[in-house]
């Protein structure tokens, strides 16, 4: 099944000049492995195309079932000078989540009953 | 140490803070930022263990002994409540307290130029005022970088609202002094030490006339000396924020300099306690709506001699401890997590197990380090231009077409008075101004957006011009608008941050604690 990264993991990001990190962690054990293989350092960086302008690099933290990713030249600069709004990068983490990949259907059964969210305004 | 500190413990019957708790008897299913359920599952890879006691005396098994550093500030303007209830509302050994970001310093570097009492974390003074009678009949001890570019002016001002505050002894203070290197640095480039910026590789000779603050970040040892001169408050420049919370761990249980899987413990429990309340819910994306946060506990490091160590909050206070709050701080502003270099140890941060002990109970165990480099990173700050940003509201009907229209027609203007910026960044906050192209097309019915139009210069007067062209908008312009009463932007130092390395021995020569009773 496709899903939005949201439903099956949490994240948080930061910035180190104008660099933006983004942890991306699983809620599942099981889950954690279909992100290894989905949520690559060359498709975050085609997610935030337009946003990211240097390389993406990954990290993985199986104990901590969490990839951290670095967005090089993210941040307008970064620090006091950039303009953007977000200039420490605070919102890359919910940017990330609207990431979709493919799940195996029987890794996202059992979630008290409930699979997916209907957005509102519908898809 | 804190056999004092159990008062409310004592105290009995529900108090107060117990209004705060989160229903205890409501189970909350786990939700993500509104995203309707999510499946939350704690790590399992360690058998379940009972909690710890939260026994105040020192236990007779010395293995057991635990030191208790607690987390007050996250940084410089954080809610200055929060070492209150962290001093108050339980047992704590340590109160640390960070004030320092990668930029704080040059802010205070300007402060100490328009005087010489400024320069440091005033916010920090008026707070040990307050709690110095708590905390020295308490025998909490505190460590914090509200020190700045002035630690000398940091404890003059202290001794002064202290000399005015009724204490049961005169406080020992310690300060940390020879992180800052401004003075130092043509000595130090005409030693040959070149201060290349860590990632572009430039030398420092680029810009040295614009540099505004230079400080080494120093780490734990001389902390761990001042502890051990009996200080009670230490108060450093430019530490790492690790080092707040680790220096008393390592000087409690005699930690060595080259324990490095030790050190590394505690350069972790120092990352989780350094961003204050982002530890314990804060910040939290996950079941954020449940989380009480109004009056929340910031984290507690319970730290045991193996370097194990559990964090948790006070019982009564809001806020939440799981194993997901501790795993999103664990990767905020992470880089490499298998190097986390800091100047007392490199850590590895992809050897951390954590175990959710429930009630607000993560145990973090496992972690290795590695020896430590010659070097210290050095955070230099220089003057790089001026900046403004402006904004203005507009309504519906059409409201992104008329942020969009009065972005042309202030542009169009910019152009007509032949100004030139470095520069100029257009955001429709509402619209995408967070998530740009990933939020997709704007919605034909937004309410409202507000445009936020954004320049950099290095002649300041065209950022002044620019910050006069935003309110003629309001009556020359697209209609419906609104937002301006904050009046003209306002012109700011733009402040770049230049990374360096240094060899450690040209800095930790010069490092020296002076400890004082007020």
């Amino acid at each position: 099944m496709r899903v939005q990264l949201r439903e099956i993991a949490f994240a948080r990001s930061g910035d180190k000049g104008d660099t933006a990190n983004v942890g991306l962690i699983a809620f599942r054990p099981s889950i954690y492995p279909v992100l290894v293989q989905e949520v690559t350092a060359e498709r975050v960086k085609q997610h935030f195309e337009g946003i990211c302008e240097g390389e993406v690099e990954r990290f993985e933290l199986p104990n901590l079932r969490a990839l951290n990713f670095l967005l090089h030249r993210s941040l307008g600069g970064g620090g006091t000078v950039s303009l953007m709004l977000d200039a420490q990068g605070k919102t890359f983490s919910t940017a990330l989540l609207r990431m979709e990949i493919d799940v195996p259907d029987e890794l996202l059964e059992g979630r008290d009953g409930e699979t997916r969210t209907p957005r509102k305004g519908g898809e | 140490m804190a056999d004092s500190r159990d008062r409310t413990d004592d105290a009995g019957g529900p108090t107060q803070t117990d209004l705060w708790r989160p229903g205890a008897a409501e189970p909350s299913p786990f939700e993500i930022a509104g995203m309707g359920a999510a499946v939350l599952e704690p790590p399992d890879d360690e058998a379940a263990t009972p909690a710890e006691q939260r026994d105040p005396k020192p236990p007779a098994d010395p293995a057991e002994h635990l030191v208790r550093v607690a987390s007050g500030q996250g940084f410089w303007g954080d809610w200055q409540e929060a070492p209150k209830l962290q001093v108050r509302s339980g047992p704590i050994d340590y109160l640390m307290l960070d004030y320092l970001a990668e930029i704080t310093m040059s802010i205070m570097q300007k402060q100490r130029e328009r005087g010489p009492d400024g320069g440091y974390a005033r916010d920090f003074v008026q707070l040990m005022a307050e709690l110095a009678p708590d905390l020295l009949a308490g025998g909490v001890r505190v460590v914090s970088n509200a020190g700045g570019v002035n630690p000398e002016g940091c404890r003059a001002a202290l001794a002064e609202a202290v000399s005015a505050t009724r204490v049961p002894r005169r406080p020992r203070v310690a300060v940390v002094l020879g992180d800052d290197l401004v003075d130092r640095l043509d000595e130090l480039l005409a030693a040959g030490h070149e201060l290349r910026h860590m990632e572009t590789g430039e030398p420092l000779a680029t810009i040295r006339d614009r540099v505004a603050s230079a400080n080494a970040y120093l780490g734990a040892a001389p902390i761990v000396e001042a502890l051990a001169q009996d200080a009670d408050v230490v108060i450093t420049g430019r530490s790492t924020d690790t080092a707040l919370t680790y220096a008393p761990i390592m000087h409690e249980f005699g930690w060595a300099a080259d324990a490095w899987d030790l050190l590394a413990a505690g350069v972790v429990a120092g990352h989780i306690n350094e961003c204050g309340c982002q530890a314990s819910g804060g910040n939290t994306l996950v079941d954020w709506r449940r989380i009480d946060l109004t009056v929340p506990g910031y984290p507690i490091i319970e730290a045991k001699p193996d370097g194990s160590f559990v964090v948790t909050k006070h019982p009564g206070l809001g806020g939440r401890v799981t194993w997901a709050t501790v795993t999103e701080q664990l990767v905020y502003e992470m880089g490499d997590p298998s190097e986390y270099i800091t100047p007392d140890v490199i850590a590895d941060f992809s050897t951390i197990r954590l175990q959710d002990q429930s009630n607000d109970r993560v145990r973090v165990s496992g972690v290795k380090g590695r020896p430590r480099t010659d070097k210290l990173k050095v955070s230099i700050a220089y003057h790089a231009g001026y900046k403004a940003v402006g904004t203005l509201t507009y309504a519906w009907p059409d409201a992104y077409d008329k942020a969009e229209k009065a972005d042309e027609i202030l542009r169009g203007r910019l152009r007509y008075l032949e100004l030139e910026f470095d520069e100029i960044r257009t955001e429709f906050i509402g619209a995408g101004a967070c998530h740009g192209p990933l939020a997709g097309p704007p919605p034909d019915d937004l309410p409202e957006v507000t445009l936020r139009v954004g320049v950099r210069s290095a002649d300041r007067n065209a950022v002044a011009a620019f910050t006069r062209e935003v309110a003629p908008l309001i009556l020359a312009g697209p209609p419906t608008v609104t937002g301006f009463a904050g009046g003209r932007p306002r012109v700011q130092d733009v402040m770049a941050y230049w990374p360096a390395l240094i060899d450690r021995g040209v800095v930790e020569r010069d490092v020296r604690v002076e400890t004082t009773e007020l």
